[in-house]
């Protein structure tokens, strides 16, 4: 079925138990992000030190996809280099757009590949994203 | 189901029932809250404007300059009769966000002594049941002019506390702005109380008919409002094109919400005397080939007969009240008797948030609205994020409610709930 490209097992796992998901009480930058459209809304805490990224850590509301995107979003970056974690959002975006046609990194993406089918469903896109977008603001606000 | 009205039939008249959706499913349209299919008739009446009578209406000499003025005033015609309204009391507007946005400059655009000038300590009246369309509009004139927003407050299943109708229309009020019928909850409004109320204060009703217009009869006389807003597209007409209805000796005091062609008694350098209604409100060449689409609408709701139109989604949406009851994990939210209800089913399922569910739902060729419905604060008041929302139209049926209950338990199963 159509849908199984979108709801990969990995995506449903992430919804119903998602990661990082309490927020930090310390922080190097705060966002809050909304999808004016849904109404979809996360509050994102990133702590990022000489050039690392130490944690994420969010709470928020949304549908699966939006969820577990920022579930696999948060366990990716902790660990990496602010310019990693950069480049690895940049990677992600570019699936995104490709409407289907690539299938993603998965050394670089990890769990992020199991989204690949979103960019099959436009609507679905900036749900994916979210978390993303969030993070990127928080790190360029940590710069 | 009244015997002589067939969804069946009247499906052959919309071109777009031929389409296959996802998963190889016949379209079950359950947006028709959003905006509504177009049947032929619509479609042919916009082409046949476009060719065989397009000109600029009000100008020109000529044949067709003659033909379009007449198609667009007969357009007129047939709403004015359809709301049993006056005919120079009828606008069109490119859609009912702009004809409640026409209300609200107009009266921010007023002289300080006019009847319509707002200022400080002056209130206008909202519900929470409003659209973004018409709360917006308001709240903003509330700030440009410094008047006090206040609103009616929801009970638990949706419906409007009136209790303290009496505080919130006092002497200050100014604007009563109200949704006949809630294009989240389905909740048709008791406008008879609330208009008794603004009318003995000296205030004037806008009543935002969106959502009632389409599908029962409106009487603006028998209402006794003073202005109403509805659009075309969700009443089987194009988009582009929507009515602003007022009384005419308000609307021939308003000052005009857009100037330039068309509106004008005379123009000099300097200075400009605005026409009467409905030419006061219609600057520019209006959307002609939309305003003849939208009366051809009309028409065929005439066709119908709008108390036929009712009792088909009356009972329809008694149908599926009874179906949701029974599915285990949903729940309505809005009203859950069949009284005083239009036919809009928004639900709640648990564990599966509404995009999710809008998303399994088309692949099983049924479309619905997901999301907060244009009504973030109604949202809020309720302490969810969103509904998942169906609503019915003529071209719905019995098998289509089936398919969406089906739908929703394949849901429930997909997700594991």
């Amino acid at each position: 079925m159509e849908l199984d490209s979108l709801y990969q097992e990995v995506i449903l796992d992430h919804y119903k138990h998602p990661l990082h998901k309490k927020l930090s009480a310390d922080f190097s930058a705060q966002v809050h992000h909304v999808n004016p459209s849904c109404g979809d809304e996360i509050t994102l805490n990133v702590m990022i030190k000489n050039g690392l990224v130490e944690n994420v850590s969010w709470e928020g509301v949304g549908c699966s996809i939006s969820q577990a995107s920022t579930s696999i979003a948060a366990d990716l970056m902790i660990g990496k280099s602010l310019e990693d974690a950069l480049t690895t959002v940049d990677s992600f975006s570019q699936l995104m757009s490709s409407k289907g046609t690539e299938a993603g990194n998965e050394e670089v993406l990890e769990d992020g590949v199991a989204l690949a089918g979103v960019s099959k469903f436009p609507a679905r896109i900036k749900c994916a994203l979210l978390g993303w977008m969030a993070f990127k603001d928080a790190a360029l606000q940590s710069k | 189901m009244t015997p002589t009205f067939s969804p069946a039939e009247i499906r052959k008249d919309f071109p777009i029932f031929s389409k296959t959706m996802r998963g190889g499913n016949r379209l079950v349209y359950l947006d028709s809250g959003a905006t509504s299919q177009k049947p032929r008739q619509v479609l042919d009446a916009e082409r046949n404007f476009y060719e065989l009578h397009n000109a600029a209406v009000h100008r020109g000499a000529h044949l067709l300059a003659e033909e379009a003025s007449i198609a667009y005033e007969d357009s007129r015609g047939i709403l004015a009769k359809f709301l049993n309204a006056n005919v120079d009391e009828v606008i069109f507007t490119k859609s009912a966000t702009e004809s409640i946005n026409a209300i609200a400059y107009s009266f921010g655009n007023s002289a300080p002594d006019s009847r319509f000038a707002l200022k400080a300590g002056d209130r206008i009246v909202v519900s929470e049941l409003e659209h973004h369309a018409n709360l917006i509009p308001w709240q903003q004139l509330a700030k440009r002019t410094g008047a006090e927003l206040v609103w009616f407050s929801i009970d638990s299943e949706g419906r409007l506390d009136l209790s303290n109708a009496e505080d919130l229309i006092n002497n200050r009020t100014k604007i009563v702005a109200i949704t006949h019928q809630s294009n989240v909850l389905g909740t048709i409004v008791p406008l008879d109380e609330i208009v008794k109320l603004a009318h003995s204060v000296g205030a004037v009703v806008v009543l935002d008919a969106c959502q009632s217009a389409p599908h029962f009869a409106i009487d603006v006389k028998k209402l006794d409002i003073d202005f109403l807003a509805f659009s075309g597209h969700k009443a089987l007409g194009p988009t582009g094109v929507g009515i602003l209805w007022g009384r005419s000796e308000l609307l021939n005091q308003m000052e005009p919400f857009l100037t330039g062609g068309s509106m004008i008694e005379s123009v000099t350098m300097t200075d400009a005397k605005w026409a009467p209604s409905p030419k006061r409100f219609e600057a520019g060449v209006p959307n002609m080939a939309q305003a003849v689409g939208f009366a051809a609408a009309i028409s065929y709701l005439n066709n119908l007969g709008m108390e036929n139109v009712a009792n088909h989604e009356r009972d329809l949406t008694a149908y599926a009240l009874t179906k949701f009851s029974q599915l285990r994990g949903v729940e309505v939210i809005g009203p859950k008797e069949n009284k005083d209800r239009g036919s809009v089913i928004s639900f709640t399922m648990e564990g599966i948030h509404p995009h999710d569910v809008g998303q399994v739902l088309d692949q099983y060729g049924v479309a619905v609205r997901t999301g907060h419905h244009c009504a973030w604060p109604l949202m809020k008041k309720l302490g969810i994020v969103g509904t998942t929302r169906a609503s019915f139209y003529i071209y719905n049926d019995e098998a289509d409610v089936d398919v969406l209950i089906d739908s929703i338990e394949q849901a429930q199963k997909y997700f594991k709930v």
